[in-house]
């Protein structure tokens, strides 16, 4: 199957600490990666590294097909254009509303008529049920609500490729639940391939197809849902059953 | 030959991707209607529809291959240009996959009320030779390079501009500090009058009041006293809000949107105070020379006649010069300055504090720096 992403042997520290060591994963075309494991393991440190916002130093990553490390900035501009990315702590800019964050990526990368902007936002909150939201800045929002207004500005472009860091993190039930119904739709309607980072086992059985799990720097686990169900991995057991006292097997550790 | 419209039989409108036609009463659209297109196919397609005479009945989507979440709004937003009076104009055909698509992104007409907007207030207040060069010289020089190129690019390049936000810096930058600029140096030029008028009088000179008070004000002080507090504001709270935006992603978010954060952040805050920072200067020239006309009033029998004839005889055009070419510097110190401290925050919020009282401290000192060279040179 077509990859969307590569990764091969990626090494990666701060200060001399060596937080990846020999990290190598792929994501198919058209799947829900999740990407799971402990906090501190460094996935968003994984993810910084997918969005080309740190220097590769040592392994390479391809995205799209495209080596990262071999990208001039216009060339690693364009393929931003193809990439949506939900971070972490929502990074909404501050100082607009939620819906002129949403449409910023419409006005700068489109020539769409401002009235049809201001609809496909509007479409867009109501995609993620945060249509009061329109007129108010990111500090007036709850954290639930950070969460979905900063999803509906990663998917304002239909982006091929989508990248959420722990979307669901904070969320209701019932509003995880909405949001892993968006997830599924956007991978079956649009073909989007989806890497999502996260910690809601629930979540995780309900849309990923591919998973990688992720201790402490280093991929212990890649493969299917189903056999990430069925690995006799302890950490990895661990993770299903520590959260969800998991039905399918008991733990072994 | 006349150009045919949608309404001549047989006509199509082609427009990237999209193309469609009239088929009796009813609109046919075929191809693919994604967000790349659309944009030129609306534009096309409601120029046509304002000549169409016959009402048209229905949208068909039968032979359209593919829509996106855009070109969905797109289909929406043509429905409702298309209904006259009450009639109400359906979207009929389509495959399943693009009818789940319709009904996933479709707009909500049912519009719910929303709360009145209120502004964000997010301000937050905040060795060795060799890493001084490396991280500090090195650093500054890329960044100036760097604002240098997108402050002229931006004048360029229309389109992706931030609306609005030029105004709203001036206004944060300039037009809110002009109070206290106005004061203190009302209040700077009183005193040195004050002061320098007891000296003046028992040597019996007291008419070299004006000359003191204009060239102290208009070549040292008032410049000066915009700028320091300028620093102290701007610089302070441009390396603030750069900083938080770090921390919290927002500057990769803008990176990852294809927007460059030096263009988007630092360039119209660049361009407002270049523009304010002359109006600031003059309006703390006037507010020093007239606390120094209030004090040799009080204290040296100078009527405000005497005075202001003698000082048009003292000004200069090139102080007026001189004064605009220091606005232009410091302008670019404090912006420079401020931006630069905060690109170089670590991580937390803690450094925010830190990189934000850098900042002022770093931007006051090299103001007056350049204010002691550029006093030299003009002398
Ligand atoms: N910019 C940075 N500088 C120094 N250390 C960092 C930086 N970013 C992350 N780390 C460290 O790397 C490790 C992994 O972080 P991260 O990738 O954010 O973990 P996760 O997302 O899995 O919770 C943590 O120990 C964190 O402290
Ligand atoms: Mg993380």
């Amino acid at each position: 199957m077509e990859k969307v992403i590569e990764v091969k042997r990626l090494f990666a520290g701060f200060d001399g600490i060596e937080i990846l060591s020999d990290v190598s994963f792929s994501a198919s075309k058209g799947e829900v990666t999740a990407i799971i494991g402990g906090s501190g393991s460094g996935k968003t440190t994984i993810l910084k590294h997918l969005l080309g916002l740190y220097d590769i130093q040592r392994g390479s990553v391809s995205v799209l097909g495209q080596d990262l490390s071999l990208l001039t900035e216009k060339e690693m501009n364009n393929l931003y254009l193809q990439m949506g990315v939900f971070y972490q702590d929502g990074a909404l800019l501050n100082s607009l509303t939620v819906a002129e964050n949403i449409a910023l990526p419409l006005q700068q990368q489109s020539n769409l008529p401002d009235n049809l902007i201001e609809e496909i936002v509007r479409m867009k909150l109501g995609l993620v049920n945060l249509e009061e939201a329109y007129r108010l800045y990111p500090s007036q929002l709850s954290g639930g609500m950070l969460k979905r207004a900063a999803l509906a500005r990663a998917i304002a472009m239909d982006p091929p490729l989508l990248f959420c860091d722990e979307p669901g993190a904070g969320l209701d039930p019932v509003s995880l639940e909405s949001l892993d119904h968006l997830i599924i739709n956007l991978k079956n309607l649009l073909g989007m391939s989806i890497v999502i980072i996260t910690h809601e086992v629930s979540s995780i059985l309900r849309i990923a197809n591919h998973i990688v799990y992720l201790d402490k720097g280093v991929v212990v686990f890649e493969g299917s849902t189903a056999e990430a169900i069925d690995s006799e991995i302890t950490e990895l057991n661990d993770f299903f059953s520590a959260i969800l006292n998991n039905p399918y097997k008991t733990s072994r550790s | 030959m006349k150009y045919s419209r949608i309404n001549t039989p047989g006509k199509v409108l082609q427009s990237g991707t999209v193309s469609c036609r009239l088929q009796d009463s009813i609109l046919v659209i075929s191809g693919s209607l994604r967000i790349s297109g659309s944009a030129g196919f609306v534009k096309t397609i409601i120029k046509e529809i304002a000549h169409i005479e016959t009402n048209v009945t229905a949208i068909n989507i039968d032979e359209l291959e593919d829509i996106d979440s855009a070109g969905v709004i797109t289909l929406f937003y043509l429905k409702e240009k298309l209904t006259r009076k009450s009639r109400e104009i359906s979207i009929e055909g389509g495959n399943s996959t693009i009818r789940k698509k319709i009904s996933l992104f479709a707009p909500d007409t049912t519009k719910k009320e929303e709360t009145p907007a209120k502004p964000g207030l997010a301000e937050t207040i905040g060795t060795g030779a060799h890493r001084f060069f490396k991280e500090y010289v090195f650093g500054f020089t890329v960044l100036a390079a760097d604002v240098f190129y997108w402050s002229v690019a931006d004048l360029f390049r229309k389109k992706s501009r931030r609306k609005g936000e030029f105004s709203k810096q001036a206004l944060k930058i300039g037009a809110n500090a002009a109070m206290i600029v106005v004061f203190m140096s009302f209040a700077i030029g009183l005193v040195l009058a004050v002061q320098s008028g007891g000296q003046l009088r028992t040597f019996g000179a007291n008419i070299y009041i004006v000359d003191l008070t204009v060239i102290a004000i208009m070549s040292q002080m008032g410049p000066l006293i915009t700028a320091i507090l300028v620093a102290g504001r701007s610089g302070s709270s441009i390396a603030a809000e750069i900083a938080t935006m770090k921390v919290t992603s927002e500057l990769d978010a803008l990176k990852t949107m294809g927007l460059d954060p030096v263009r988007f952040v630092v360039v119209p805050k660049l361009y407002a105070a270049l523009f304010t920072l002359p109006f600031l200067i003059i309006l703390a020239n006037v507010a020093g020379i007239a606390g120094g006309a209030v004090a040799a009033y009080y204290n040296l029998d100078i009527t405000p006649e005497i005075f202001f004839n003698r000082m048009g005889s003292i000004m200069k055009n090139k102080d007026l010069l001189t004064g605009f070419v220091k606005s232009q510097v410091y302008a670019s110190i404090i912006v420079l300055t401020g931006s630069f401290y905060g690109f170089s925050v670590e991580r937390g919020a803690e450094g925010v504090g830190r990189v934000t009282t850098h900042a002022v401290v770093v931007a006051i000192s090299l103001v007056v720096l350049a204010d002691s060279a550029m006093g030299l040179i003009f002398y």
